[in-house]
């Protein structure tokens, strides 16, 4: 077992027969014992377990493994999939915004912009990417990049990992939800093409802040809601631990918003989620990008813009005669 | 659509009716929370719900927005026909809206067209009294036609927020009413229409993170409450206490991101001086007058 695996609540059974299995490789390498049958039939077992628990996880689940501290974040999905990136920093009228990356690579032989929240591997990184909450100055960079874009004609490629922008005084006085808005808006009319993939939290307003696209995919396990499950619980029924009940409410994964329309593609994880094996997922969105570029790469500035505003004005459910 | 062609694909489900309003008999008094000055019924409305003695504002109704704001008679209210749904299955949701319809609060926006001293406006009010002026699918449907309205008879727009933000039972749909509002604010910036949003206490979260902020002119009702995050969710992140006056509209206009703070007995005045200072070259202002034979009646009904 590698040493920074992490291991979830509903995934000991899988890690209970896997130190098994460890186990008596150990037992054969040092007393020579075959216990080769054993093994196969252990991993025979790791295998239907994972395809019992990974195969019917709830939503609550798949929010754990969208948070797993092991998740691929925006930074390694440029580096598997992109060349040449150069990072830009700042908005150019207050700070960098660490909790927010972005810059210009190559996709196979086009040049893109990426833009994308990012978290932090440990405390220290953490601290520095604030969680990837960004501020208002990350959302002002964001729309900075896009623009950049906009004038260089090339595709924009959104990475939505959030738990949402950040609640704080700064914040606040710097205007939050202005330099979210005003990201809404800028994005209606970008001329080129642009892609929002959400890889692990989609953070309500802080996700959706680069996420009007002409398309949103999300990746298996990832999550995309108007409230934390966590706030949601406290507001209904006073009581945080009810999360689990107010992730299933909410309608938050994958699943859920292609069904409401919401989003255009899931992407498929490999079994146990996307820090599984990260070369997989990386090439199951290198197919997404590649199939959307062609797509929407050959759409009129016009046609781009319409077809982003048709795609958000229909969204919503209510009853009229 | 003129000046975007478009499809329309919305859920169209059948309408309960509705029954007519009942009038709640209220005292005589008020009690100022502000000041805890004893206000006479009749004296506060004269002063459009403003207390004489210290200038609190009392939160108000969307009909009592339009008599103050709007000539008399003038306002013809539109998209009265929709209604919200539960689309997620939400817990207690339908409950809560059916509660709420049997109360005659099934708008959750007022809006239509009238005019403030003449000048011709699409206008639309939040209703805090349905789930705190919560934004559903109904609500950006309805405040997108009003944007709408405005870019297809060429006339500003003037939008009266009073919001605690996205609503949490509609789920991602009461997300993307974010992006739909903001995409339509965006094609009437185009255009050159004017927009003033104008934010009453409260206006916060998902909304303010949408269309409130995106007025050419963003003016504000005197100490409103205004922002992105709850103080609560903020003082449990900060863990600090937060500073006074924090978040409300004299501090966001101290920090540059209002325009004006105005007293609501000014509001109308103000709102005509923008509209008149901002409509003249890029509007048709003589365009509703052919469609406002009806008003009168329409009027009647709405704003007794
Ligand atoms: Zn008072």
């Amino acid at each position: 077992m590698a040493p920074n695996e992490i291991w979830l609540d509903f995934e000991k059974p899988i890690a209970a027969v896997k130190k098994q299995i460890e186990d008596l490789r150990a037992l054969q390498e040092a007393q020579e014992v075959d216990t080769s049958s054993e093994i196969v039939s252990l991993e025979a077992k790791v295998l239907k377990l994972q395809e019992e628990i990974y195969g019917n996880l709830t939503p609550w689940q798949r929010i754990k493994l969208a948070r797993h501290p092991n998740r691929p974040y925006t930074l390694d999905y440029v580096e598997a999939l992109f060349h040449d990136f150069i990072e830009l920093h700042g908005d150019r009228r207050f700070a960098d915004d660490p909790a927010m990356i972005g810059g210009p690579a190559f996709f196979d032989n086009q040049p893109v912009m990426i833009i994308g929240q990012q978290k932090g591997r440990d405390t220290k990184e953490n601290i520095l990417r604030n969680f990837g909450m960004p501020q208002p100055e990350g959302y002002r960079k964001a729309l900075r990049l896009m623009k950049i874009a906009d004038k260089f004609k090339i595709p924009v490629i959104c990475f939505i990992d959030t738990p949402g922008a950040y609640p704080g005084i700064g914040a606040e006085e710097r205007g939050q939800a202005e330099a979210i808005a005003y990201n809404l808006q800028e994005m209606e009319s970008l001329e080129v093409p642009t892609l929002g993939i959400v890889i692990g939290e989609g953070g309500s307003g802080g996700a959706l802040g680069i996420g009007v696209c002409n398309q949103i995919m999300m990746l298996e396990n990832a999550y995309y809601s108007v409230i934390s499950p966590e706030g949601a619980a406290a507001i209904l029924w006073r009581d945080a631990a009810k999360a689990p009940e107010a992730a299933e409410a909410l309608k938050i994964t994958a699943q859920h918003l292609l069904e409401l329309g919401v989003i255009d593609k899931v992407i498929a994880e490999p079994l146990g989620g996307a820090h599984q094996n990260i070369t997989d997922t990386a090439n199951h969105i290198h197919e997404a990008i590649s199939q959307f570029l062609q797509e929407f790469g050959s759409l009129s500035p016009e046609d781009l813009i319409r077809q982003r505003y048709e795609k958000f004005r229909k969204m919503g459910q209510f009853q009229e005669n | 659509m003129s000046w975007f062609k478009k499809k329309e694909e919305y859920t169209v489900l059948r309408p309960k009716q509705v029954a007519k309003k009942v009038e709640i008999p209220e005292g005589l008094w008020t009690r100022c929370e502000e000041c805890q000055t004893i206000i006479y019924n009749k004296d506060l409305e004269t002063n459009l719900n403003v207390c004489s003695k210290c200038g609190f504002h009392f939160k108000i109704n969307p009909e009592d927005r339009i008599r103050y704001t709007l000539d008399d008679g003038s306002f013809h209210p539109e998209d009265q026909q929709l209604r919200s749904i539960d689309p997620l299955k939400f817990p207690n949701y339908q409950k809560k809206i059916d509660t709420l319809h049997r109360q005659n609060l099934e708008k959750e926006v007022l809006s239509g067209v009238g005019k403030i001293n003449g000048i011709p406006t699409s206008i639309a009010i939040m209703d805090f009294r349905f789930i705190g002026g919560s934004m559903g699918s109904l609500v950006g449907e309805k405040v997108t036609r009003a944007i709408e309205r405005g870019i297809e008879r060429r006339i500003p727009v003037i939008i009266f927020s009073q919001t605690g933000g996205a609503r949490m039972h509609e789920g991602i749909l009461s997300l993307m009413q974010m992006a739909k509002t903001s995409c339509a604010i965006k094609e009437l910036h185009k255009q050159g229409i004017p927009y003033i949003s104008v934010l009453t206490d409260p206006s916060t979260a998902g909304v303010m993170a949408s269309y409130a902020s995106l007025g050419d002119v963003v003016i504000a009702e005197p100490k409103a409450y205004i922002g992105f995050a709850g103080a609560r969710v903020i003082e449990q992140t900060i863990r600090q206490p937060l500073p006074p006056g924090f978040q409300r509209s004299e501090f966001l206009l101290k920090h540059g991101m209002l325009d004006k703070v105005v007293d609501r007995r000014e509001m109308k005045n103000t709102l005509f001086t923008l509209l008149k200072l901002f409509s003249g070259k890029t509007c048709d202002l003589g365009h509703i007058s052919a469609a406002q034979t009806d008003i009168m009646d329409v009027n009647d009904n709405i704003c007794k």
